[in-house]
């Protein structure tokens, strides 16, 4: 590894300071939507939409992705390739039914009448949950792509900080899930499904 | 724009992990050149502001394409939000663009007054409280908005606070030049005429900072005398001084100094007649953003004034321009170290090789070339930090440039725009590292 100033690595350097740029996009998301909480003049409102047992459950399934993201570094550091695979692509699965359950959650709404133009919580909860949405699509491209490369070998535990980097980011990204969790569902009001 | 907000961030992450990560041996932090400094801080104030301006951007964008009501009225909506969203990028945009020329004039006048710079701590420090007071600072552009008497005086304190650590810059380069052997060169004129311009913006600024006395000078012509001294006195000046100072570095060509006195001269005359009279049409009541005035009131004159001096500052650019133009076409004369300057980049070849330096040096003080020079490192530690040859950038920007043209032409460009853009980033994410 090249040598560097402060010994940290230069890519994750760069992944740290990336996700101080990231906090304060998420924080202006999550301003907008408090500063429009129950400011919406028709409904249908978040009290009758939030269904919050459901989405308790794609949060634990988010959150268990990232102990398989734990585990796939640790597999990845000691040069074990079968759990290398194995924890990878459980973590981009598990991504992947979080990402299927808010398909499942948007498509809900908008059969319910909530469209991205009715009222100001469909556009705060829409743009606020659909960008950490996006967020996790590319987390999930980027771990199927370092899944490929243990196929093929190509992760052997030099390498392991390409990684951590994603795991950086993808603890990231569910750690940002949790605040959003906290503060659209279980701060609404909503008592449920 | 959106491009520019796509591009500054990733630019800046590349400064910050360069300045944190990949200093020479002995390149502490408090030894870093200033012009480097104020990069690093600016940085990180491009990093943190720019994602509020983005999201709102986001918002307008769906506002105005999907109907959304973030800044509707009629929905519930509010309009203030976008004002809030947009000042918390746009004030620490000042000091994105202001910054860079401290740091530049924190550089040229030590080495034309043949000086170490005056309070080297101090200066850094007052240029990381700046950025650091810089977010605190943004509704004092929202003083007319009513925001009641309680936010208006916090903004109003917060934003005199920040004339402390800027006087002090000022301060600090005065003491710097005080008992200095002064070298009046091109590079020096403009710092110099930075100091005493940004000086009158500055004042102008603190008076904007009380909010009684801003809701009298809002939309006025006064705003923009003020920041056009901070910007074109300040900013403009001090990248022209920049661009004196480093164009040997560079091209290894001199700029023709007798043109510069002339380019600087013209331009300081062009600037103050341009600016100073919309101090007191601005007083006057004339208001901004409007192309024309009734008869009568006061403002002919001082808009004559103004518009003179643009034709006056337009002659200075013309100037510098025949002054660029004649000196690319001039042989390379420079040497190393033409200005006798103390950092470590005059001590290689004008222009630098590729590689910038053979063998990494030791830095072991503030202003190496004036001490010990540089020691080579160690045999044995020889790396050569080079990019890595990649074509995908290229693609990236090619599918950017699809996108700005889609917006133009139709929807199907810049969907394939944005399709070449991801195809880029994810092979330039993804290329082999050697």
């Amino acid at each position: 590894m090249e040598r560097t100033s402060t010994g940290v690595p230069n890519e994750k350097m760069l992944m740290w300071t990336f996700i101080g740029s990231e906090c304060m996009l998420f924080g202006s998301l999550l301003a907008t939507f408090l500063v429009y909480r129950d400011q919406s003049i028709v409904g249908p409102y978040e009290e009758e939409l939030l269904n919050i047992p459901f989405i308790t459950v794609t949060t634990f399934v988010l959150l268990m992705s990232s102990l398989m993201m734990v585990l796939a570094l640790s597999a990845v550091q000691r040069g074990d390739l079968r759990g290398s695979r194995l924890f990878l692509l459980l973590t981009a699965v598990l991504g992947l039914i979080f990402l299927g359950g808010q398909v499942y959650e948007f498509s809900h709404f908008a059969h319910e009448g909530l469209g991205l133009s009715r009222n100001l919580f469909a556009g705060t909860f829409y743009l606020t949950t659909g960008f950490h949405g996006a967020h996790v699509a590319v987390g999930v491209i980027w771990l199927l792509t370092l899944w490929t490369l243990a196929l093929r070998r190509r992760l052997p535990p030099e390498k392991s900080v390409t990684v951590e980097v994603a795991g950086l980011y993808w603890h990231f990204v569910d750690v940002v899930w949790i605040v959003l969790f906290t503060v659209i569902y279980l701060m609404s009001g909503a008592t449920g499904a | 724009m959106r491009r520019t907000r796509a591009g500054s961030p990733t630019r800046t992450l590349n400064f910050i992990v360069t300045i944190i990560n990949l200093r020479a041996p002995g390149m502490t932090f408090m030894r870093l050149p200033l012009f480097t400094w104020m990069t690093f801080v600016v940085s990180f104030l491009i990093i943190l502001a720019f994602p509020p301006f983005t999201i709102s951007t986001v918002f307008l964008l769906f506002d105005r394409m999907f109907g959304t009501l973030f800044f509707e009225p009629a929905g519930g909506g509010d309009p203030r939000l976008w004002q809030h969203l947009f000042w918390i990028f746009g004030h620490p945009e000042v000091y994105i663009l202001i910054l860079p020329a401290f740091g530049i004039v924190s550089d040229v006048i030590p080495t034309f007054a043949r000086k170490p710079l005056f309070g080297y701590p101090v200066v850094v420090y007052s240029g990381v409280l700046i950025a650091f007071l810089g977010f605190g600072v943004w509704a004092h552009h929202m003083f007319s908005v009513g925001l009641g008497p309680v936010a208006n005086s916090a903004f109003s304190g917060l934003t005199m606070l920040i004339a402390i650590p800027t006087g002090v810059k000022i301060f600090n380069w005065i003491a710097t030049m005080w008992g200095g052997a002064l070298r009046f060169r091109t590079a020096m004129l403009f710092s110099v005429g930075l100091v005493g311009m940004f000086v009158i913006g500055g004042l102008s600024g603190v008076m904007h900072s009380a909010a009684p006395a801003d809701l009298q000078q809002t939309d006025t012509y006064f705003v923009v005398a003020h920041f056009h001294y901070v910007l074109f006195g300040g900013s403009v000046l001090g990248l022209f001084a920049g661009v004196y100072y480093w164009f040997p570095k560079v091209t290894g060509r001199f700029l023709n100094e007798r043109l510069g006195a002339v380019h600087f001269w013209l331009m300081f005359l062009g600037l103050n007649l341009t600016f100073f009279p919309m101090h007191f049409a601005g007083l006057l009541g004339q208001p901004r953003r409007t192309f024309t005035y009734p008869a009568g009131l006061g403002f002919e004159g001082f808009n004559l004034v103004s518009t003179i001096g643009a034709a006056v500052t337009f002659l200075a650019v013309l100037v510098f321009l025949v002054n660029l133009v004649r000196s690319l076409r001039a042989a390379p004369t420079a040497e190393a170290n033409p200005w006798e300057a103390s950092t470590i980049e005059w001590s290689i070849s004008s222009p630098p090789p590729p590689h910038n330096f053979d063998r990494t040096p030791e830095i072991t003080s503030r202003d190496p070339l004036w001490h010990d020079g540089i020691a080579p490192s160690a045999p044995g530690e020889e790396e050569f930090h080079m990019p890595n040859p990649s074509f995908w950038p290229l693609v990236v920007a090619g599918g950017l440039l699809l996108v700005m043209a889609g917006v133009l032409v139709g929807l199907p460009l810049v969907l394939f725009g944005v399709a070449v853009t991801l195809v880029g980033i994810y092979g330039w994410s993804f290329e082999p590292i050697h």
